[in-house]
């Protein structure tokens, strides 16, 4: 479904993501593990055209989608819950979901899919007119997740939903990708949790500085010694 | 002379308070979403001025002069204005948009001396002051102690009209909440599918529909238009603007009428005084708040 080829991406004169390659198969969660710094967030920015890339392609359910603008990716399928949540501060959780279905035309499923992450949250639902910058890390996470959910694309981004968050929240979160992935969406997650990360994704990839060195089936990573060393801490 | 402060006092301040709030509000919805100083915003006001006097002289022998011509003429000054200012953005402004701010800054202060110079050179208006006609017929009328005329009403309610617009626009509706989101997060807005550049093009047209409405009303209260009109008044509204936190639309409304009160009572009493006290208040806004009334409270920055 997603697939991304010596992807090449630089800060001025800092090349960041130097050559990442990976594929994302329809309808399973792929992980994308790594340290701090490794590159693992300007991957998901240059796959959602939140950064533009300076070599290689990405292909999205067959179409190159390489440098297209993040707006334009949001209709075709795209959903990226970006590092930090980034919710707006000053618009109330409902109005941030309400956002979500800018680019939706019939306004009568905007209002189905936000039915449905009240369902999914009921803790936004209930706090669902208290401005984005009062809720708690755990509500905002959620809420970060539920406007992914209401753009409704066929691809999922998630970047580290686990930051910050108590072990019961990480749990819940993990437990609602999977919930999520069951219906339907393919997940891309992005994790510095790695062990959570590695026994809820279908496949892995290790990042390390701007490379992807290890790749395979979650299970087989999970056992891999150098993952076990590095990013396990066993 | 009585006391500086009484009503016909009060009544001349809110009229021009009116002016400045509408131009105010454009400077800190642009600098809201972009965070950019668009010194270039007084003289999309003076555009309005201008357009508002054509359009008076194009429309006048077919609809009289009265309250449909008034009506037209408005609207052609805010379409005017609109343009200019977005015509400024594109050309102007969208090429500089991720570079560092100085650089749009200094271009900001190029467009304004840009339209300065052009519309002096220009065969059909020129450097030269000339008079604004007069498209509603002046009345005066006296309430309690204040001589005051239609145009206090006209000005007081347009401006409470287009402003009341504008906070309905922004609280209620799709593209008001587009335009919050945009201010606070861009990246954010775009994962929502927002196309950012539509909202601050969007934003560039209010703020200039504005400046225009402003031109219009100002030259039918202070009758005499020219090219360097803008420069005053543009300084004056952003001033407003800072003293009510700049990015804060309600603070920005403040603001205005603050300065506009204290300029007229400052006039009253001594003229000189009344030139300066914008830049008294700027002062003191910056030695002692510099972010202004309204601008620490987590008030909308649009
Ligand atoms: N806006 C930026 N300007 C310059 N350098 C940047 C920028 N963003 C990231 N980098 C650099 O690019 C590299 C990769 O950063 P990135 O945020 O993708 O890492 P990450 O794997 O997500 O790390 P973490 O786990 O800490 O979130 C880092 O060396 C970082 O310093
Ligand atoms: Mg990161």
């Amino acid at each position: 479904m997603l697939s991304v080829k010596n992807l090449k991406v630089s800060y001025g004169c800092i090349e960041a993501i130097k050559d990442v390659s990976f594929e994302v198969p329809s309808g399973k969660i792929v992980t994308l593990i790594g340290a701090n710094g490794a590159g693992k967030t300007t991957t998901l920015r240059a796959v959602s055209g939140l950064e533009k890339t300076t070599g290689g392609t990405v292909f999205f359910q067959g179409k190159e989608i390489t440098n297209m603008e993040a707006h334009r990716l949001v209709p075709l399928g795209i959903s990226h819950v970006p590092e930090g949540r980034r919710i707006f501060p000053t618009l109330t959780a409902r109005e941030n979901l309400e956002l979500a279905g800018w680019t939706i035309k019939d306004k009568k499923q905007v209002a189905r899919r936000m039915e449905e992450v009240f369902f999914f949250f009921p803790r936004i639902k209930e706090r669902a007119s208290q401005l984005g910058g009062t809720l708690s890390g755990g509500e905002q996470q959620m809420l970060a997740v539920g406007r992914a959910m209401v753009t409704g694309g066929s691809l999922l981004l998630l970047d580290e939903p686990s930051m910050g968050l108590a072990p019961v929240l990480v749990e819940e979160i993990f437990e609602k990708i999977v919930e999520i992935n069951r219906k339907g969406t393919t997940v891309l997650l992005v994790e510095q949790n790695a062990a959570e990360a590695l026994d809820i994704a279908d496949f892995a990839y290790v990042l390390e500085v701007g490379y992807t060195t290890i790749s395979g089936p979650a299970k087989q990573i999970a056992a891999d010694p150098r993952v076990r060393e590095a990013y396990l801490g066993v | 002379m009585d006391s500086v402060i009484n009503a016909q006092q009060i009544v001349n301040g809110l009229q021009l308070g009116s002016i400045y709030a509408l131009i105010a509000l454009g400077y800190t919805m642009v600098y809201g979403i972009v965070r950019l100083i668009n010194f270039a915003h007084g003289d999309f006001y003076m555009v309005g001025a201008f357009a508002a006097y054509g359009a008076f002289y194009l429309f006048n022998a077919y609809l009289g002069s009265g309250g449909v011509l008034a009506f037209v003429v408005l609207i052609l000054a805010m379409a005017a204005s609109a343009a200019i200012a977005q015509l400024a953005n594109r050309l102007a402004y969208k090429p500089l948009r991720y570079k560092p701010r100085l650089s749009s800054l200094v271009t900001a202060i190029g467009v304004s001396m840009f339209l300065e110079y052009l519309f002096s050179a220009l065969p059909v208006i020129g450097p030269n002051p000339r008079g604004f006609p007069e498209i509603i017929p002046k009345r005066m009328f006296t309430v309690g102690s204040a001589e005051i005329s239609n145009y206090v009403v006209i000005d007081i309610t347009v401006a409470a009209v287009l402003m009341v617009g504008l906070t309905l626009l922004i609280r209620r509706t799709a593209l008001g909440k587009a335009m919050r989101a945009v201010s606070q997060d861009k990246d954010a807005a775009r994962l929502m599918g927002i196309d950012v550049e539509k909202i601050i093009s969007a934003t560039f047209l209010i703020g200039g529909a504005f400046a225009g409405a402003a031109g219009l009303l100002a030259g039918m209260t202070y009758p005499r238009i020219q090219p360097y009109m803008g420069i005053l008044p543009g300084i004056k509204a952003f001033i407003a603007a800072v003293l009510g936190g700049i990015g804060n639309i309600p603070g920005a409304v403040l603001g205005a009428y603050i300065m506009g009160l204290a300029e007229t009572f400052a006039t009253s009493y001594n003229s000189l005084l009344g030139e300066g006290i914008a830049f008294v208040i700027l002062i003191l806004v910056l030695l002692v708040r510099p972010t202004g009334l309204l601008g620490e409270k987590t008030a909308d920055k649009i």
